[in-house]
């Protein structure tokens, strides 16, 4: 089994990163990610940019190439294609094109970002459904947008944004339906002193809204209700929801929905790790110290599976946090540490002064956090909220239990798409609060593998291959 | 099966161009994408029907975690189209409802 | 259905502690008997045996040095379909019962000659009634054709079955809470007030009182049993248990490490490690069991595993159960064991007539499952 001083999982910004940072203060240092090129979402295929175009995507996304290119040019072992399917405090299994094997470590830094958050609404199962991070994903690594009748309905910075680089590549928006619910404008503004600090995110956002306008892209501000239409065979026609208190339905063969990002916390969850629900981001979020250390030793995470700040925080944190274990590994001294990690966390605060202001915001409208009964809620097993709700009247104790009772959570995504929305039901119909209530266990495998890759991580099957 | 896309490909830098075989037939598609991009640049799917209801289904995170798009891909059934890269040749199947019992090669 | 109980006082003629399969089983019974029953169970963390178990309702190598034992598992695996008929009939689930024979698979000749051995001398205690057969490799693969090239062979018996664990203990909450039963999910019970006749169970911020109470907690019951007189020593032994996705039916016949669920869904496990209160998993063990059941059914490799845990076992040092009245506090019961999917049946008939009445029918022997044998 190799051993490293530091594993970092994830090449988003974070990862990429903590990973320069720490190989840079000579730690021994391997980056494991699960996409054929470093980037993370964000910054997804930096390495060779599909788009001949780069006003569609904009500079911030080009941002990244230099970022990639300090962490290619770091003495790190990258190892990419790779899926992490467990880890424990001192090693991991990873699968790279259907082998796994295990990888010894002194410390291990999650830098797994974060995931959208589930839309749950009526028809969302339905093909042709998509969410913004999807549409946004394939502009990156295909050049691929949609085509055709298109309605993006949703909430959130990343709907905008995504609405706007359609529209930059030519593509015509039938309708922009924002859910924000408009009392979170109100909530919102006794944030905007201190978002002032702020100022160029708050700048962006205004921008953006200003481009879809000059567009002709003149957003549906209040909408509810939401609803995919199908026909009889199953077809995505429409969408149907209610602004200014009628029903109306717009005809489209796209439907993008977004509702915010939320942290990944599969890694952090199935280690033990301490985490608590952040009721302002409407998530839950493992318990950090100052520097990102969780409530197990040697186990610390950056950037957006930390709590949801952005790209440039999560950079930030990367560096903070590899700078932090190079100090604890004795490659760095107290007094230089305390420098670097002064400056580090001035520039982090500084970037955080907007969220409190859009996670206000942006806080999703009620119907999406616990949607209507005839709701599925679980993609894979086919289980509504409804059913959900009515475990929970009838003494069903919380999410494992209900899992238990129902199979929610039981299928291939292990929970990433049901996981909030069952706590939130279950909240809501027992009278409780949500962390009181909890969420499911997570355990390995965090991706689904073959039995015979777990048979192989055997040390008497690992030792037969060394020998072999 | 439509044969009409509701994606369209964006003027793109130049890539190798890689065909690949999906329910039997030849598709184009760009290296380095995802099997997921690919089928639905092509205007195919559904994907998958579910195991539970069999109700169809598409791709729908683009990011490996929804699961949505799993399908059989060079013979290994409920892959993700998503986090798998095309490949000359590779034949891809779509995934319908619970995957059939995978058959052994050297059983004696 | 009655909605769980708000914190205050309540009032029972029995007390369950513990809502696992044990407590329901023995509830269902009570209730059956006319009885008001309230369970008190824990929260959804807990160590829940009712939660992480195979689903096996098996009788074949059970009770090799306890004649006793192995009459009761019978017993009860021959009420199982009428107890499965019951849930199905007054909630509408089907609980998968299959009582199709099992096969108790064996990788090495020597593995399988030791349990021939094992069954014969069960057999000759039994005065000869006791079904099993012995399969070599080509018997077993008449019967299973996937099995492993390898595979030594295994033993069957017809006595035994499976079913869904998780449907029979969804279906046996809505039973008790349709049959208004009082479920009270406050916790873990701190303290129990014994009296002559009259027990207060202490549970968070709730008190409940009975005339009766029964102890079906598990490990918790450790620690309780003092409290009403009696002795528990039990403790955990830990199993991991692996879960791959739903593959296309394939296996009728459950087994002792691997089976297929109604869902398609396959169950891997049989490991056992003295850990203490730990429900995790570990590497190198779910390696072994994906090892072993690859080699069991080599068309497996490919199958990917979706979820695992680790689930803590019941046990007595002997392996067998406790069933006890208390002679300090009448009224006072101990119910304990490690199988509970097997015994429910008979936790539901004949357990908790005893219960119900405080005679107990002398076929059962209950003597024997006295804690005093420790």
């Amino acid at each position: 089994m190799r051993n490293y001083d530091l594993v970092v999982i994830g090449a988003g910004p974070a990862g990429m990163a903590a990973a320069t940072t720490a190989a840079s203060q000579g730690l021994n240092v391997a980056l494991i990610d699960e996409q054929r090129q470093a980037g993370g979402q964000i910054y997804r295929n930096i390495g060779t940019p599909v788009l001949s175009d780069e006003r569609v995507l904009g500079p911030d996304y080009y941002y990244g190439r230099e970022l990639a290119r300090k962490f290619s040019e770091a003495n790190v072992d990258y190892l990419s294609n790779a899926t992490v399917w467990e880890v424990s405090d001192s090693h991991l299994c990873l699968s790279i094109d259907g082998e796994s094997r295990r990888i010894g470590f002194t410390r291990v830094l999650i830098a797994t970002g974060a995931q959208e958050r589930p839309v749950p609404f009526p028809g969302w199962t339905t093909p042709g459904v998509m969410t913004c991070g999807a549409a946004q994903i394939m502009l990156k690594t295909s050049g691929l947008a949609p085509n055709g009748p298109l309605v993006i309905a949703g909430s959130g910075p990343l709907l905008l944004l995504v609405a706007c680089q359609l529209s930059r590549a030519g593509i015509e928006i039938a309708a922009l339906l924002d859910t924000t619910p408009k009392h979170n404008y109100r909530a919102a503004l006794k944030h905007l002193p201190g978002a002032l600090r702020g100022w160029r995110y708050l700048l962006k956002g205004t921008r953006l809204i200003a481009e879809l306008r000059r567009k002709g892209v003149k957003p549906l501000n209040g909408v509810s209700q939401l609803n995919a239409v199908t026909d009889e065979d199953g077809n995505l026609t429409g969408v149907c929801f209610r602004h200014n208190g009628t029903e109306q339905t717009v005809a489209c063969s796209s439907l993008l929905v977004h509702q915010g990002v939320v942290p990944n916390v599969q890694l952090t969850r199935s280690l033990g790790a301490e985490h608590s629900w952040d009721e302002l981001q409407q998530c839950w979020r493992p318990t950090l110290d100052t520097f990102g250390e969780t409530s197990v030793p040697n186990v610390y995470v950056a950037g957006d599976n930390a709590g949801i700040g952005g790209a440039l925080v999560a950079e930030l944190q990367g560096q903070l946090t590899a700078t932090r274990i190079a100090m604890q590994a004795g490659q760095l001294n107290a007094e230089a540490f305390a420098h670097m990690s002064r400056a580090l966390q001035t520039q982090i605060e500084q970037q955080l002064a907007i969220r409190p202001f859009l996670d206000q915001l942006y806080t999703p409208a009620p119907e999406f956090l616990r949607p209507a009964d005839e709701t599925v809620v679980c993609r894979c097993e086919e289980v509504t909220a409804g059913e959900i709700r009515n475990l929970a009247k009838t003494g069903c104790a919380g999410p494992n239990q209900a899992k238990a009772f129902c199979r929610a959570g039981m299928g291939p995504c292990q929970g990433r798409l049901c996981g909030l929305t069952v706590s939130q039901l279950m909240a809501e119909a027992s009278d409780r609060p949500v962390p009181e209530v909890g969420y499911y266990n997570v355990r390995s495998p965090i991706k689904p593998v073959t039995l015979a890759e777990v048979a192989g991580v055997h040390p008497a099957s690992e030792s037969l291959q060394a020998d072999s | 099966m439509p044969t009409d896309s509701n994606f369209k490909r964006l003027p793109a830098n130049a890539a190798a161009e890689v065909v690949i075989w999906v329910e039997g037939k030849p598709l184009k598609a760009r290296a380095g994408e995802s099997v997921a991009a690919a089928v639905l640049a092509a205007g195919l799917g559904p994907t998958r029907t579910t195991p539970v209801s069999a109700s169809p289904r598409a791709p729908y995170c683009m990011m490996g975690v929804c699961f949505e798009c799993l399908m059989e891909i060079d013979g290994q059934e409920n892959t993700q189209g998503c986090m798998t890269t095309v490949a000359e040749g590779m034949q891809v199947q779509f995934q319908r409802g619970i995957r059939n019992v995978p058959e052994v090669e050297d059983n004696a | 259905m009655s909605a769980a109980a708000k914190p205050g006082s309540v009032k029972a003629e029995v007390t369950v502690i513990g809502g696992g399969l044990v407590g329901l089983a023995v509830a269902r019974g009570l209730q059956d008997q006319g009885l008001n029953v309230a369970v008190v169970d824990e929260g959804d963390i807990a160590l829940r045996a009712s939660r992480g178990n195979f689903g096996l309702v098996w009788v074949q190598g059970k009770g090799d040095t306890c004649p006793e034992y192995a009459r009761l598992s019978r017993l009860s695996a021959t009420l199982w379909q009428d107890f499965a008929n019951g849930l199905a009939e007054h909630t509408g689930i089907d609980v998968q019962l299959s009582q199709i024979g099992g096969l108790y698979i064996c990788l090495t000749e020597q593995e399988l000659e030791q349990r021939r051995i094992m069954l014969e001398a069960m057999r000759d205690a039994q005065q000869g009634d006791y079904p099993f057969e012995v399969l070599d490799h080509d018997a077993l693969k008449a019967k299973v054709p996937e099995i492993g090239p390898t595979v030594a062979g295994a033993t069957h018996s017809p006595m035994d079955g499976h079913v869904n664990p998780l449907l029979l203990m969804r279906a046996m909450v809505q039973r008790f809470t349709d049959r208004n039963g009082q479920l009270i999910t406050t916790g873990p019970v701190t303290k129990i007030e014994s009296n002559p006749g009259r027990f207060v169970v202490h549970s968070g911020d709730q008190v409940i009182e009975s005339s009766r109470v029964v102890l079906a907690a598990g490990l918790g019951n450790r620690e309780l049993a003092p409290q009403v007189g009696l002795s528990a020593p039990v403790s955990p032994n830990r199993g991991q248990v692996l879960i791959a996705e739903r593959v296309k039916h394939f296996l009728d016949y459950p087994t002792g490490h691997v089976r297929q669920t109604g869902e398609g869904t396959i169950q891997c496990g049989d490991s056992k490690e003295d850990v203490g209160l730990d429900t995790g998993t570990t590497t190198d063990v779910m390696a072994t069991i994906a090892h072993r059941a690859i080699t069991m059914f080599p068309l497996l490799a490919k199958v990917r595993l979706i979820r695992s845990w680790g689930a803590l076992r019941v046990m007595t040092p002997d392996g067998y159960p406790i069933y006890q009245q208390s002679e300090q506090y009448p009224g006072a019961f101990l119910v304990t064991c490690h199988s509970g999917v097997t015994l429910a049946a008979a936790h539901a008939g004949p357990i908790a007539e005893w219960i119900a009445s405080g005679v107990a029918d002398p076929s059962l022997s209950l003597e024997t499952f006295h804690a005093d044998r420790f």
